[in-house]
């Protein structure tokens, strides 16, 4: 099947070329910090980690948001979804790659990251975010290629993939699960020390992820002859509404138990995040924007006429795209790091050769994306016809 | 086969080209060359038997990390009854103290590039 | 040929798989050791069960108000080849000072007392006995002893940084690059850290093993900075902690730091 992504438009072939242009910028970019060290970036001491570990956040969310698909269509024979649970597996798949290629970028001794496995350590989260991500890989890897293939050969998936499939669902839910862990059990960081905080991850990867599959489908149905399907991507809009309800809802709650308790330590990094701190407010921009961006998005959704104008619902779910891509990645990582423990302000701003490597990661997410979208698209226009 | 010529004469120069590390240097003359790293030192024997050392450094030292950092056992008493302090800078280089001569001699021909030196203060080497 | 090119490449992967994993099996299981020999800690190693430092905060004060004092500083950075980058982005420290609303936040209110307003304490590791970074290290590169130190491998630190989010004290520091051409005059007996990992006090254990105190504890002219084993009824710090009043920074945390403050 991958001899189907060899064959494409100009179209196809100029995106993948724009693609490895960005990848390779990126490429460079992170060969200059591989040898100089970390500090190419803008993180400190104080802010430890930064744009690389915020975009592994949001995109552990958004891998994690194949279970919005996979679920309705298996568990409760949505059969709707059925059209497209492959494309919410692949999306799947590019998002946990670009989550483990941003944890590489941000290790100081990347080449030794194997003492993670040579040195299993079950009382650390992170120990067990690597497994559950390459976990999930292989899930989605495995189930997603195989029903594909018995897609194009017109029979049914084997009767052993069932299993995995049903494990896809709970694991999708424990990565995400894990990655809150890792900032909701440190002590000294208020921002992330809530309960909460996993529901609120978990809210908002089912708002983001579901968000940007819609966006593929759109893309799909004008590019290709495949259509995801109407009904499809209504009940996805569905879901990303109330889950950006939820979102809201549960980021509402932060900022009463932290305003009405009026205990400091759980106040300062929203005080920092959305009204600045000691003269510092670098943040502040950006946090308002995701307020607006969700606001206007949830209008647009909870109202069902503009959610069926599918025009009107490809701003909204951008809109929501953004504001969680904000409030998660770096609202959330950096927010939690100021003030440091010892009560100081240090700011945080990413530096150039730290905004290509994202942005490499990024490309070499979407070359993925691309390529897996295209065999499978390849293979549902030819199992139509 | 469709073109047996030009594949067979393909292949050929293919192994050629891929086994050429090996059939180069006999072929140069080369493959005489050994290195020997000098010792500069008034000590009589290291703390193990030079072949075994030649051969097993590497796990040796590994073994003297881990001891020394993780467990605290900083006295390693070899096999000639003597107690040594597991340490790099302060026992191995205090006797093999020029690293350009001993160390890198057979680092440099073999292509090995141990991070030791990353961290661990090479002696100033007396020219 | 009888092989189709699919049960081909199934067997040379197979094939390929069982000669490396078989090699890796048994590398690990027949481990190279060296020569079955004897290791054990150094005669004149000080030997403690749980290791503690007081720092008598009036005495240090004082002399800083006096002098400007960094003694204690200068000799840890110097004796660990701490490097000094020149600004505070990629900044190295073991142990330094603040102001002791930072040290302490949340207990200084608006009627301090004049002596305790904004005066010098010190930060360092506080060798938790409940350590948060200890717990949250994927690799156990950074991990506590028998005798209480939380100690770092730098050898297998993979500069995740993990530990630096879970410090609620702030005590680590990381190597944003190489540090050696930052280090003023490196001592030859011991190293210096690569760029990539994560670095903070390690109580000097080094020393320690040698029978002497840490370095900060002796470049201190006034003995400020008292160290000792706390399961040692005779020891210092328990007579010290005894007979004066002490706080530990953020003890709501339940790190059990063990650092402790006398105001």
């Amino acid at each position: 099947m991958i001899d189907k992504a060899l064959i494409g438009g100009r179209k196809y072939y100029g995106l993948i070329a724009v693609l490895l242009g960005v990848i390779g910028v990126g490429v460079l970019c992170y060969l200059w910090q591989f040898f100089y060290g970390l500090g190419i970036t803008g993180l400190s001491r104080d802010v430890s980690w930064g744009l690389y570990i915020a975009q592994f956040t949001f995109l552990v969310g958004v891998a994690a948001s194949a279970v919005m698909v996979v679920l309705p269509y298996y568990l409760h024979n949505y059969k709707v979804f059925g059209r497209i649970t492959v494309l919410g597996e692949f999306l799947a798949i590019a998002s946990v790659a670009m989550c483990m290629l941003f944890i590489f970028v941000d290790m100081g001794q990347p080449l030794r990251v194997l003492n993670v496995i040579l040195h299993p350590t079950p009382n650390s989260v992170m120990f067990w975010d690597f497994m559950v991500l390459t976990g999930y890989l292989l899930l989605n890897l495995v189930i997603g290629w195989i029903s594909l293939d018995c897609e194009r050969k017109g029979v049914a998936p084997p009767k052993w993939i069932k299993p995995f499939i049903y494990l896809s669902i709970p694991w999708a839910v424990s990565i995400h699960t894990v990655t809150a862990f890792l900032y909701a059990g440190l002590p000294g960081r208020h921002l992330w020390l809530t309960a909460i905080l996993a529901a609120r991850f978990i809210a908002s990867a089912f708002a983001s992820g579901p968000s940007l599959l819609i966006i593929l489908c759109l893309i799909v149905r004008k590019t290709t002859k495949f259509d995801p399907g109407k009904e499809a991507i209504q009940t996805l809009a569905k879901i990303v509404t109330y889950a950006m309800s939820i979102n809201v809802f549960f980021l509402a709650l932060e900022f009463f138990t932290a305003f009405y308790s009026g205990i400091p330590g759980h106040m300062h990094p929203l005080v920092y995040l959305y009204a600045g701190l000691e003269g510092h407010g670098a943040l502040i921009p950006w946090m308002w924007t995701s307020t607006a961006l969700a606001a206007i998005a949830l209008i647009l959704l909870v109202n069902p006429g503009t959610r069926k104008n599918e025009n009107i619902l490809t701003f909204a779910v951008l809109a929501v795209f953004f504001s969680t891509w904000i409030d998660k990645g770096m609202g959330l990582v950096v927010g939690g790091f100021i003030p440091n423990p010892l009560e100081h302000v240090v700011e945080y701003t990413p530096t150039l050769p730290e905004v290509m490597i994202t942005l490499g990661v990024w490309g070499i997410g979407f070359l993925i994306l691309t390529i897996l979208f295209k065999i499978a698209v390849t293979v549902k226009e030819e199992a139509a016809s | 086969m469709y073109d047996g010529g030009k594949i067979v004469a393909g292949l050929i120069v293919f192994l050629a080209a891929v086994t050429s590390p090996i059939w180069y240097n006999v072929v140069t003359g080369k493959a005489e060359y050994k290195p020997e790293p000098k010792i500069v030192t008034q000590e009589k024997e290291c703390v193990a038997p030079k072949a075994w050392m030649t051969a097993m450094h590497m796990t040796l030292l590994n073994d003297w990390r881990d001891s020394v950092v993780r467990e605290g056992n900083r006295v390693y008493v070899a096999a000639n009854g003597k107690a040594y302090n597991m340490s790099l800078q302060n026992t191995c280089m205090q006797c093999h103290s020029n690293k350009s001569e001993f160390c890198d001699r057979c680092h440099n021909y073999t292509s090995v590039n141990p991070y030791c030196w990353d961290c661990h203060v090479e002696p100033k080497e007396k020219k | 040929m009888g092989v189709n090119r699919r049960d081909f490449l199934k067997i040379t992967g197979l094939g390929t798989l069982a000669g490396v994993g078989g090699k890796a099996a048994a590398d690990l299981v027949f481990k190279g050791q060296a020569e079955a020999q004897e290791a054990k800690p150094r005669e004149e190693a000080l030997v403690g069960k749980r290791w503690a430092m007081v720092v008598d905060t009036k005495k240090c004060m004082e002399k800083i108000k006096k002098d400007g004092c960094k003694d204690c500083s200068i000799a840890c950075h110097a004796v660990h080849n701490v490097p000094d980058f020149g600004n505070p982005k990629d900044e190295i420290k073991w142990i330094w000072q603040d102001t002791f609303e930072h040290i302490c936040p949340n207990q200084h209110h608006p009627f301090t007392s004049e002596n305790l307003e904004g005066a010098p304490f010190l930060a360092l590791c506080n060798h938790c006995d409940n350590p948060p970074c200890v717990r949250v290290c994927p690799t156990k590169a950074t991990f506590q002893r028998e005798d209480g130190i939380v100690l770092m491998d730098f050898h297998r630190c993979i500069g995740c940084r993990f530990c630096m989010a879970g410090c609620p004290y702030g005590s680590r520091s990381f190597n944003w690059r190489d540090p050696r051409p930052f280090v003023q005059n490196a001592r030859e007996d011991f190293p210096t850290r690569m760029r990539g990992v994560v670095e903070k006090c390690n109580f000097c254990a080094e020393r320690l093993a040698e029978g002497k105190p840490p370095a900060c504890v002796e470049a201190c002219t006034v003995k400020a900075l008292i160290f000792g084993d706390l399961e040692d009824p005779e020891s210092e710090v328990r007579k010290v902690l005894h007979e004066h009043y002490s706080i530990r920074r953020k003890p709501e945390l339940g790190t059990m730091p063990q650092i402790y403050y006398l105001v």
